[in-house]
């Protein structure tokens, strides 16, 4: 393996909590990313410090899906934060600089969040 | 208080044709805030990644961008790699990191070839350009394409290099380095090239952490970090440190890329004397399932492949997090209170590549 790689469950509500922890250990924000798991969305918030990785992943039922904003910890979120609310639909709470939907230009709302196969039950 | 005015700043713009938008808000000539936009060609080829064999996706993730091809389909191999325990024969390894750092070599020339545009300096551009051309000839010879390399699979390479040809482009490369140094340094020394460069645009070592800035943006603010130290590829058995500057202005993001260039032919001497023989790719069997973070160096700093696989052969996620996606908080700090007429030349010392960001 190229690296160790810690990836930690997080709850939703744990999750500023854990992210601000992070910052004042001096990580550097990597990235957020979203997976659609089935029925769930998989939240990657990964860090870096001295090439040493950490990441926290938030699970949330995809159903009316929130979470809060960390780019009051991590300004540079809101883009990730964003990026996961355009392509997902994840309601994320009181970011920093909120688009409102505009960052990506879809032509379907929240294209990601429908999985290979619904998309093709969807067309039949 | 001067009235504030809001200038768009592209999708389309004479010295940045990449489709970002910004939204410039300026008092008379200052920048006081910069608002991003982006997605006008998203593509959405990390969905597609479940609709095409996790084998046959590299040549997508290769198309992700035109400029780090080579180092898009590498990274994306890398991470099934992971996943499903593929041990890539050494000699595959080391071709890799000849095309990696090949590819590094034309992206940083192409770069000094805008940024010499961008400040109106046409016959440095087109001095870079020729020079950008012998790389791209010493690819097509080895690959058989210019952009698209088409050299990496799960499991290794697709083509080997036979010694007289590494030989030739070594000694090419070295004869090479004389013409580079002699044009680079018109970006170290001219006076009117300083002018537009040094204390203009400065992202502190702290800003650039905190916005989590990657590549010769971070190295270029004192922050000693290069994913190649991580040692994938041949990248362990090579010597080299990460090129910081300390200044963190434009001058000092120009200069860490051009000592990159230096620093990657090395890297492609050292590789050459080094490359063992052997095969170049093992067969590859099985499905993945698990996860994965790839991380790899770009010329523009450090790219994510996530992976996530169920044991099936179309992948349940692919997250590509690409470096100049990581710059735009950075490029948003480095345009507060600059000049109108240095938005341009800011923009373009973060080398955006929005091809890239629409994956």
């Amino acid at each position: 393996m190229i690296e160790e790689q810690n990836i930690l469950s997080v709850q939703p509500e744990e999750l500023v909590a854990k992210v601000t922890a992070c910052k004042n250990d001096g990580f550097r924000l990597v990235q957020i990313g979203c997976a659609k798991i089935d029925e769930t969305f998989e939240i990657n918030y990964t860090f870096d410090k001295d090439y040493r990785f950490e990441d926290l992943k938030v699970t949330v039922p995809c159903a009316n899906a929130t979470l809060p904003s960390v780019s009051h910890v991590y300004w540079a979120a809101f883009l990730y934060e964003n990026e996961i609310h355009d392509l997902f639909g994840i309601d994320v709470t009181n970011i920093a600089l909120d688009y409102k939907g505009n960052f990506y230009r879809t032509t379907v709302t929240a294209p990601f969040a429908t999985s290979g196969s619904e998309a093709k039950e969807l067309k039949a | 208080m001067s009235k504030r005015t809001i200038i768009p700043f592209g999708p389309q713009h004479p010295v940045l044709p990449e489709p970002i938008h910004l939204d410039l808000v300026v008092e008379d000539e200052k920048v006081i805030e910069a608002i991003p936009s982006i997605g006008f060609i998203h593509r959405g080829l990390e969905k597609l990644v479940e609709k095409k064999d996790f084998i046959d996706y590299v040549y997508v993730a290769e198309r992700i961008c035109g400029i780090c091809s080579a180092i898009h389909g590498q990274t994306y191999c890398q991470a099934v790699e992971e996943v499903m325990n593929i041990a890539v024969p050494e000699r595959a390894l080391y071709l890799r990191t000849i095309w990696g750092e090949l590819s590094r070599v034309h992206s940083h020339l192409l770069w000094l070839g805008l940024m010499a545009d961008g400040f109106g300096f046409e016959a440095l551009f087109m001095h870079c350009w020729r020079l950008r051309e012998t790389v791209l000839d010493m690819i097509e010879e080895t690959t058989g394409g210019r952009v698209i390399f088409g050299s990496c699979k799960v499991g290794g390479v697709r083509k080997d290099i036979d010694k007289p040809t590494l030989e030739r482009i070594v000694a090419k490369l070295n004869g090479m380095e004389k013409e580079i140094k002699e044009v680079t340094d018109v970006f170290i020394v001219d006076r009117s090239v300083k002018h537009r460069t040094v204390g203009v645009g400065v992202l502190s070592k702290q800003d650039a952490y905190e916005l989590g800035a990657v590549g010769p943006t971070m190295r270029a603010s004192g922050i000693n970090q290069d994913m190649r130290k991580l040692g994938y590829a041949a990248y362990k058995q090579l010597k080299f440190e990460p090129i910081v500057e300390t200044a963190g202005d434009s001058y000092s993001r120009c200069v860490v890329r051009i000592k990159e260039i230096f620093q990657s032919i090395d890297l492609i001497r050292q590789a050459a004397v080094q490359l063992p023989e052997g095969p170049i790719d093992v067969k590859v069997t099985g499905t993945p399932s698990g996860e994965f973070f790839a991380r790899t160096e770009q010329p523009r700093g450090e790219v994510i492949y996530y992976l996530k696989a169920n044991g099936t052969r179309f992948l349940q996620r692919l997250r590509v997090r690409t470096p100049t996606f990581a710059n735009i908080p950075a490029l948003v700090k480095l345009l507060q209170g600059c000049e109108l007429a240095d938005v341009p030349i800011l923009a373009l010392t973060i080398d955006p590549c929005i091809s890239c960001t629409e994956r």
